[in-house]
């Protein structure tokens, strides 16, 4: 990811051609953040302007409002370039309140619990 | 820097990454660099469904260090000369 001229920031790998642009960034955690790009290095750290957490709970999503994030480059899955004329979820998808999603997001987390706690069990039960 | 040179010869091409997370991610190479990181165009997730938050990303930057697998068009290997340049890689020059 070196600096690259003007002209071909287009052509290389480098996040130049990302920058004042809305990006979608994934964090190796799954968490989604949504911002414009204002600087980067050769890590892929990045600075995000406006940025906005997504939580996604099935059908369900919240955009939570952070701020200005720097995001340390080791954390970085992946940045997408967001289709401005795109819709950015499904149709199927409803925007609910930041108190119910993370209701929505405690439910979702529960029942995995459960499953795992559950398995557990089923394991314990196979060794006898 | 051997599948540096690699990746580079095979920019243009299609091909589908997929990440650590499970993630699958079909399109078509628009670059790489010296981190194996990736940027690709015209994608779309192999499991759209599964991933919604994917659904307006057509170009995206994929860092190196969470890649798992790239497949490959059929033809995009040329055997012999991989197996060369890794010998010579090997011998130092």
């Amino acid at each position: 990811m070196s600096w690259a001229g003007p002209e071909d920031i287009y052509l290389s790998t480098s996040l130049a051609s990302y920058l004042d642009k809305k990006l979608l960034v994934l964090l190796r955690d799954g968490r989604k953040l949504l911002g414009i790009l204002r600087s980067f290095d050769q890590f892929a750290n990045a600075v995000l302007e406006g940025a906005c957490e997504r939580i996604i709970v099935g059908d369900l999503y919240c955009d939570i409002p952070l701020g200005l994030y720097i995001i340390r480059g080791e954390n970085v899955v992946l940045i997408g370039e967001l289709e401005l004329e795109k819709e950015e979820l499904p149709p199927h998808m409803n925007m609910v309140s930041e108190a119910e999603i993370k209701r929505a997001q405690k439910v979702e987390r529960d029942a995995t619990d459960l499953k795992g706690t559950m398995r557990k069990r089923m394991e314990f039960l196979d060794m006898d | 820097m051997l599948f540096f040179s690699y990746f580079k010869d095979l920019v243009g091409r299609e091909v589908t990454v997929e990440l650590k997370n499970d993630l699958a991610i079909r399109g078509t190479l628009h670059s790489v660099d010296q981190y194996l990181n990736i940027k690709l165009e015209n994608t779309r997730v192999v499991d759209q469904d599964k991933f919604p938050h994917m659904l307006s990303v057509r170009n995206c930057f994929i860092r190196g260090s969470v890649v798992r697998y790239v497949q490959l068009p059929p033809d995009g290997v040329d055997v012999d000369l991989l197996h060369d340049a890794t010998r010579r890689e090997a011998r130092g020059g």
